[in-house]
């Protein structure tokens, strides 16, 4: 009985799972550009676990569900690294993941699609739309996109660094994943 | 004996723009030196960050400056020793500023590789950016800060020598070798 119930479970777990493409992710990669004293900075978040169903004959269907564990974040200076995780940027004791579920795809040209949906990060959510394009090729579709975050809209470097002088508001998050084809 | 007079009153100032250019470099390098070790362990704020960039760009200021410097010096003979000072210490004179010169030049140099190194793109004056001299690179910018910062308290080292020696020729000696840096009296014969 039991073990016919742990059966049940993992062909569950199996169905829900072919909905969701596996993601390469020692190839893909999301990063992030600010801009310190005028002068542009790069990062990236090395762990991420993003769960995207996608078909591109019917991206309305699209299912995305990304989420960012933003104790992985890497602004290149362990200054920044230590800095960023504070309550005034990230607070991520409070708020360890940042989260985007899109709640409806559409194609807006070909190969050039967008996702609507809710970004939430350090507990504020903000509809946000993420252009994006999605290329299939040799069994692998490669989605690249971004958008423009305003970090003051999530409260990011809220306090003193709220001055837009030396730490613009707008972060500039791109990503490129790399998913096996939906078969 | 009034040959030798003559000619020491003319040859042995420095050229207005040299002594123009000792101290305003000399000031500038003091406060930039008390602000790299002021801003260094300061919070990150965005104070902190202001004051990073203000620095980088006083950095960029005093490379350009001893490079004029130099051609300046390239082409207006400084003035020579005076006559009782020892061989070795003629030598010693002519190294400690030619260390001068090197370690001016070379600390705003190491301070943009280590900015390169960070990640921080050097933007002279928050407007024209410089090039990046090396990729980001973590353990590099580690050692570069180090660097720079070893190349700093040697000029320190250096500097207070420069100042011991001048005020020697100065209350020891008392000869003209601290008075023809000095800014010019008003006396037209002597500032040329």
């Amino acid at each position: 009985m039991m073990r016919g119930l742990a059966l049940v479970a993992v062909l569950f777990a199996a169905a829900g799972a072919a909905h969701a493409q596996a993601i390469d992710y020692a190839k893909s990669q999301v990063t992030f550009t600010g801009k310190q004293m005028g002068v542009t900075t790069d990062g990236r978040f090395k762990k991420y676990n993003a769960k995207i169903a996608f078909d591109p004959k019917k991206p309305e269907a699209a299912k995305i569900d990304v989420e960012i564990d933003l104790a992985s974040i890497d602004t290149g200076a362990n200054e920044s690294d230590v800095e960023v995780k504070k309550p005034s940027w990230l607070n991520i004791a409070a708020f360890p993941t940042a989260k985007f579920v899109a709640t409806s795809v559409k194609q807006v040209a070909p190969g050039r699609y967008e996702a609507s949906g809710k970004l939430s990060i350090k507990g504020v959510g903000q509809d946000v739309r993420i252009p994006f394009t999605a290329q299939a090729a040799g069994g692998l579709t490669t989605f690249e996109g971004g958008f423009t975050l305003l970090r003051l809209q999530f409260k990011i470097g809220d306090g003193v660094w709220a001055d837009t002088e030396t730490v613009a508001n707008e972060v500039q998050i791109r990503f490129r994943l790399i998913a096996n084809a939906r078969t | 004996m009034t040959s030798a007079r003559a000619r020491s009153t003319v040859s042995t100032r420095y050229t207005a723009v040299a002594i123009a250019l000792h101290w305003i470099i000399a000031a500038v390098i003091a406060s930039t030196f008390a602000l790299g070790l002021y801003m260094h362990d300061l919070p990150a704020s965005p104070l902190k960050l202001r004051l990073y960039s203000y620095h980088k760009w006083i950095g960029v200021t005093i490379f350009l400056l001893v490079v004029f410097r130099l051609l300046w010096r390239l082409t207006h003979r400084a003035p020579a020793s005076p006559p009782h000072m020892p061989r070795w210490q003629r030598i010693a004179a002519a190294g400690s500023h030619l260390l001068l010169y090197v370690l001016t030049l070379i600390i705003p140099l190491s301070g943009w590789l280590f900015s390169s190194a960070s990640g921080f793109k050097v933007m002279y004056l928050g407007k024209i950016p410089l090039p990046d001299l090396v990729g980001k690179d973590r353990v590099l910018a580690e050692q570069l800060q180090l660097t720079h910062e070893l190349l700093n308290y040697f000029l320190a080292a250096v500097v207070l020598l420069h100042v011991a020696a001048a005020l020697k020729h100065h209350w020891v000696d008392r000869d003209d070798v601290l008075k023809r840096m000095l800014p010019a009296p008003r006396t037209r014969s002597q500032s040329r």
